[in-house]
């Protein structure tokens, strides 16, 4: 007995870096393949205000940039809505009859060069922001909220090798799923798709509408190339951004008030 | 005593605040996050408990994963470093480490910066093996590991310079 504590005691350091080490370990590996962590991550109130608060003085650098693409969005908008043949449109909308629901958000912190990306924003709980709701910037798609606290909320961003969102091809019913290799933070790539849909280099990706998160047919971004996979069966296709994913400041986020109905059903059809 | 208790924690929160704020945010080239908090382990006093630095080195490491959402590879490599510190040392300093008056003020600019590149190719090899862990994408790792490294240690040796602690 004597023997087994001196031998504790002498490599006591060694020990001591077995226990952290696999610790961490521990938690990496988690991180691979289940959800981020629940307690560590960045939407913590600590976290998160710093973050605001470095994002406060950063945000005055671009906020030139920032409006004049507001209010070209703007400018779409309306053109759309001037064009468009219900002249209801100008009436407020009856908020129960809505299907989806937007806020708006700042994100406090961007990141896109590692393998799992996430970002967090400004509006948490408090603000009626939930888990799975969708996150989209002005020009196209940005992720799926993960987690959430009083004030703050990450973000798992489509460049996050364990995103899987539904996508399909503008205009057609084919659809497939968005994933991302890593290797580029421009490009992300949709498989699943059956070889017999004619593609072209060009055609638009819009967002399908088989998951309850994101509505159907919001921007994605462009075929740049496509080739078979290795079962020739199925293309394996690289879509790029529309949403310039080193440069966002405003996001919206989407509540879809089906989808708690939608997985209900959903699930109690699988039992 | 006290007074390199408080350096210490200053130089934690400092080099946190600087490593999330800044350099977690200036992917030069498009993907290169320097690790500038890995001076920590260079300024960290040579005599001392190791295991309260093995314990400062995880929480630091922590610290930097939940801000940037890479849980745990922080605190895998900088614990790795706090372990291997003593022997990178004798590496890089020879007998004289050994020697009770031991301190960086005799040694050399080539020793130092040979000790700071160690602790840097230490600390990126493990970051970014356990960030892609995947065999297949071995040279990505190595582009990365290299890239961020050579950064890393540049400004780590600029800041080291700028900053020298005179004290000790």
């Amino acid at each position: 007995m004597q023997r087994i504590i001196n031998f504790v005691l002498r490599y006591r350091n060694a020990f001591l870096y077995a226990f952290f080490a696999f610790i961490s370990l521990v938690m990496t590996i988690r991180s691979h393949s289940y959800h981020q962590s629940k307690f560590f991550n960045s939407s913590r109130w600590v976290t998160g205000s710093i973050y605001g608060a470095g994002s406060d003085v950063s945000s005055y650098f671009n906020l030139q940039e920032e409006n004049k693409r507001l209010v070209e969005e703007n400018q779409q908008l309306r053109t759309l809505l001037f064009n468009s043949q219900n002249d209801g449109a100008k009436e407020p909308l009856d908020s129960t009859l809505a299907t989806y629901e937007v806020l708006d958000a700042k994100l406090v912190k961007n990141s896109y060069t590692s393998p799992r990306n996430y970002v967090t924003i400004d509006k948490g709980e408090k603000d009626g922001v939930h888990q799975d709701m969708g996150v989209i910037t002005t020009d196209g798609i940005l992720g799926i909220v993960e987690n959430v606290s009083n004030n703050f909320a990450t973000v798992q961003s489509v460049l996050n090798t364990k995103s899987n969102i539904n996508a399909k091809i503008k205009g057609t019913e084919y659809f497939g799923s968005l994933i991302w290799d890593t290797n580029n933070f421009k490009v992300v790539q949709l498989i699943d798709i059956p070889r017999l849909v004619p593609l072209v280099v060009g055609d638009t990706i819009v967002t399908g509408g088989m998951s309850s998160i994101f509505p159907e047919n919001v921007p994605i971004g462009i075929i740049k190339k496509y080739d078979l996979n290795a079962s020739k069966s199925f293309y394996n296709i690289d879509v790029e951004l529309f949403s310039d994913m080193a440069n966002i400041k405003n996001v919206y986020l989407i509540e879809n008030k089906d989808k708690e109905e939608i997985e209900e059903l959903e699930s109690r059809t699988i039992e | 005593m006290n007074n390199t208790l408080i350096i210490n924690i200053l130089r934690f929160v400092l080099l946190v605040l600087t490593q999330v704020l800044i350099f977690n945010n200036l992917n030069f080239l498009g993907f290169i996050n320097p690790f500038i908090y890995v001076l920590f382990f260079y300024w960290y006093p040579i005599k001392g408990n190791r295991a309260i630095f093995m314990l400062t080195a995880f929480l630091l490491g922590l610290v930097i994963d939940i801000f940037s959402d890479t849980l745990a590879l922080n605190a895998l490599a900088s614990v790795t470093i706090a372990y291997a510190r003593p022997a990178i040392m004798r590496f890089c300093f020879g007998v004289n480490y050994d020697f009770q008056n031991f301190s960086f003020k005799n040694t050399t600019k080539v020793q130092r910066i040979t000790f700071l590149a160690i602790i840097v190719l230490i600390h990126h090899l493990i970051f970014f093996s356990f960030e892609i862990l995947s065999i297949a994408h071995i040279l990505l790792i190595l582009k990365k590991v290299f890239a961020t490294g050579i950064v890393t240690l540049i400004l780590c040796i600029l800041f080291s310079s700028l900053f020298s602690p005179k004290s000790e």
